[in-house]
């Protein structure tokens, strides 16, 4: 049986290099996969404490994070088609026409 | 089907000129003349038509009053102000006159108004007018009455300022409402007043209450609440009937049209404070000094408004002025207990007013607008019918005998003269007053169609009027002629028809004149012949001055100058009101309110709140960069923060957020 700890550190783990992706990287493609990974760091801690505690909750929130993200994705790879349609490009720093 | 269906259904008297106006308003634009005409004249004339039915019914059924609620108007815990109308001797003499020369002066003016613009407009207030009037004489307790009273306040402006274009006229029409205004508000005191002594303001249950009956009456110089509530009410009908200090709008009130000044500033609106003061008759019974203020008030108008009238040049200036001092004798009237006195010199009032104001209206149609009497002269071989309905009119306000003037201000001069205390002095200054009332009524005559004409005659073209003008003068002449015969056969000793017929009303509230006694009917017979005498002179005064030796008039001004400007100005009122009232006004409202509180105070907190949150915008609007990996580091940024308070806030061992002990 592997320790709960194990998996929390995974999860922080995996967490912080979402966070890292989707501060630095560039390509919209690249942020939109480390959403994806903070997401499933989130559902990997949630298993873990479900199955130390031996409580079914944070496995029905894990359902639901996984039903949203694919709603999410395909909303969200909608867009970044459309992005790359119309600009040529995936570069987020030339996205910029909110700026004032 | 009701045994009195009139009585029953009496809303629809009111509301027939409603509809007219209604009607008229919005589509009366595009019509012609004539079915304006019909609906104006057959809304009032069929209003006129339901009233005398109403009236026919009411002594059928033989009762004392009647009362109808119609509907709930105002239900506030335990107040209720219905609509409610009742109808009573009092109303039935208010409802006859406004309805009867309201529909006479309608008529006229289908004639005088035929060649002015907004003729549909004109009629539409004028209808509207009538409706508040019926308002207010039919209305059974205070509120609705100052529904009509407030509505007649309205329907006055629109109608003074009817020629708008002309700021003459709009302003004076903005004069009118100001200053009725300020006796408004003490007539609102005044309900206010009753009502926290009786918790009603219906005038029965008012008036019937054991409250009032139990009510000492307040003695003299005592102010009670009931002196104080009178005297409220009386400074209300002292802005509607022009009385001393509230008087100053009426004059300004001639800018309207001439059947305007007949109709509303002469026949029926400006006695509306007469009648509530007659109405209040109970209450006023209770508060003496109320009604020796009232008489005081009452005198000193009359007189005073008789002095100014002398010098007027304006032939409608000169009537204004003459209301005005008519109007006084009315309060004075009620003012020493002889209500039946007053609302018989209102009625008789309403007649020869009407008709001087209609014929005037006929000679300035006749001399294509000119209103100044030096500019006139010689008329009365060109426009005989003008000139003797006129002169009928005149006889009836100088109190010539056998004309309708005559036995109503003799009435009033008797009670004057029986009341106390100081009936004498009002006594004398009434009798004064029908004196200059003689002169300067004589000196409109002479100077208007007697002597040789004053103007260019091959420029005005002077014409009698059509029969649509002069057949109301006609029947106004007659009126003014047999109006006062009620009380004929109290000069003989016989009743006073009028005084009786009103009985019901004022009850035993009646001077001695009404008990038949001897020696009080040679007193009046004695006083009446004073009174025609003082009227003979001021007429023979006037004929010498005016048409004997016409260049007198000239010197005798020269020779009393001060005396002269002083009443030519007016007594200087509007320009001390100016000086006292409107300029400090204006310097406080120009000063404090408009450039300290408005423009620095109001306008600087809202300008200084919006000039803060724009810069605090201009700061912080650079955090927008435009760059999405900036916001997410923002976004990573507050979640560490949320996170490091979670975890690191010192609460000494207490739960934050109720998350993490």
């Amino acid at each position: 049986m592997v320790p709960t700890n194990y998996y929390v550190i995974l999860s922080a783990v995996l967490f912080g290099l979402g966070v890292f992706a989707f501060v630095f990287k560039r390509n919209i493609i690249t942020i939109f996969m480390s959403i994806e990974l903070m997401l499933n760091a989130v559902n990997l801690a949630f298993v873990a404490f479900s199955q130390a505690l031996g409580k079914l909750d944070g496995q029905v929130f894990v359902l639901f994070v996984i039903v949203v993200a694919a709603a999410e994705a395909a909303v969200g790879l909608g867009i970044i088609i459309l992005i790359a349609r119309n600009r040529q490009t995936l570069n987020v720093e030339r996205v910029d026409l909110l700026k004032l | 089907m009701p045994t009195y269906p009139m009585l029953e259904y009496l809303w629809i008297v009111p509301l027939l000129p409603l509809l007219g106006a209604a009607v008229n308003g919005p589509f009366g634009a595009k019509w012609p003349n004539k079915f304006v005409n019909i609906v104006a004249i057959g809304s009032t004339g069929l209003s006129f038509l339901g009233t005398l039915e109403a009236v026919r019914e009411f002594f059928e059924s033989g009762q004392r009053l009647f009362h109808k609620e119609f509907f709930t108007w105002i239900a506030a815990g335990n107040f209720r102000a219905g609509f409610d109308l009742q109808m009573d001797q009092l109303t039935v003499v208010m409802v006859l006159v406004v309805t009867g020369v309201g529909w006479l002066i309608h008529i006229y003016a289908t004639g005088y108004m035929a060649h002015e613009g907004g003729y549909y407009r004109f009629f539409s207030y004028l209808n509207l007018f009538m409706f508040f009037m019926l308002i207010l004489v039919l209305a059974a307790n205070y509120v609705l009455l100052f529904v009509g009273w407030e509505g007649v306040g309205l329907s006055s402006y629109l109608l003074i300022g009817f020629y708008f274009l002309r700021k003459s006229a709009a302003d004076a029409g903005k004069k009118a409402f100001i200053v009725n205004r300020i006796g408004d508000f003490g007539f609102m005191l005044g309900m206010f007043l009753l009502f926290r002594a009786f918790h009603t303001l219906d005038f029965q249950a008012i008036f019937t209450s054991s409250t009032l009956q139990g009510w000492p009456v307040e003695v003299s110089g005592h102010l009670g609440t009931l002196t104080f509530a009178c005297l409220l009410i009386f400074m209300g009908a002292c802005g509607k009937s022009a009385q001393l200090p509230l008087y100053v709008w009426l004059p300004d009130a001639m800018e309207g049209p001439t059947p305007v000044s007949a109709l509303i500033h002469a026949a029926t609106m400006v006695t509306a404070g007469v009648y509530v003061v007659a109405r209040s008759h109970v209450l006023f019974m209770h508060a003496p000094t109320a009604m020796l203020v009232v008489a005081i008030v009452g005198c000193a108008t009359a007189f005073f408004a008789a002095t100014i009238g002398l010098v007027q040049t304006d032939i409608k200036k000169v009537l204004a002025y003459s209301t005005v001092s008519q109007l006084g004798y009315m309060f004075l009237a009620c003012g020493v207990g002889a209500f039946s006195a007053g609302i018989f010199h209102l009625m008789t009032h309403a007649f020869f007013k009407a008709l001087l104001f209609l014929a005037a209206g006929s000679v300035i149609h006749a001399m294509g607008g000119e209103q100044d009497m030096s500019r006139m002269g010689g008329l009365g071989r060109k426009i005989p019918s003008t000139y003797v309905t006129m002169l009928l009119a005149t006889f009836a306000v100088a109190g010539i005998p056998f004309w309708a003037g005559f036995f109503s201000k003799d009435a009033i001069l008797f009670a004057t003269f029986q009341s106390r205390p100081g009936g004498t002095v009002l006594y004398v200054f009434g009798l004064l007053t029908a004196l200059l009332t003689s002169f300067y009524m004589f000196r409109l005559i002479f100077l208007t169609f007697g002597g040789k004409p004053r103007f260019d005659e091959h420029k005005v073209h002077v014409h009698e009027s059509p029969w649509s003008m002069l057949g109301p003068l006609v029947v106004l002449a007659v009126l003014s002629t047999v109006g006062g015969w009620v009380a004929l056969p109290a000069l003989f000793q016989g009743p006073d028809y009028f005084v009786n017929f009103l009985g019901p009303v004022f009850g035993g509230h009646e001077t001695a004149e009404a008990a038949g006694d001897i020696a009080a009917h040679h007193l009046e017979l004695i006083l009446a012949g004073v009174a025609v005498g003082a009227a003979l002179i001021g007429m023979v005064v006037a004929y010498w001055l005016y048409l004997k030796r016409p260049g007198k008039a000239d010197g005798l001004a020269h020779s009393l100058k001060p005396a002269y400007t002083t009443l030519l100005n007016k007594y200087y009122m509007d320009e001390l009101y100016a000086a006292v009232v409107v300029r400090p006004l204006l310097w406080i409202s120009t000063n404090a309110l408009w450039k300290a509180a408005d423009v620095a105070g109001i306008d600087g907190a809202v300008n200084g709140i919006a000039d803060g949150a724009r810069a605090i915008g201009d700061g912080v609007r650079h955090a927008q960069s435009g760059n999405t990996r900036s916001y997410a580091v923002w976004v990573v940024v507050g979640a560490i923060v949320i996170i490091a308070v979670i975890f690191f806030w010192p609460s000494g061992g207490k739960p934050v957020l109720g998350m993490v002990h």
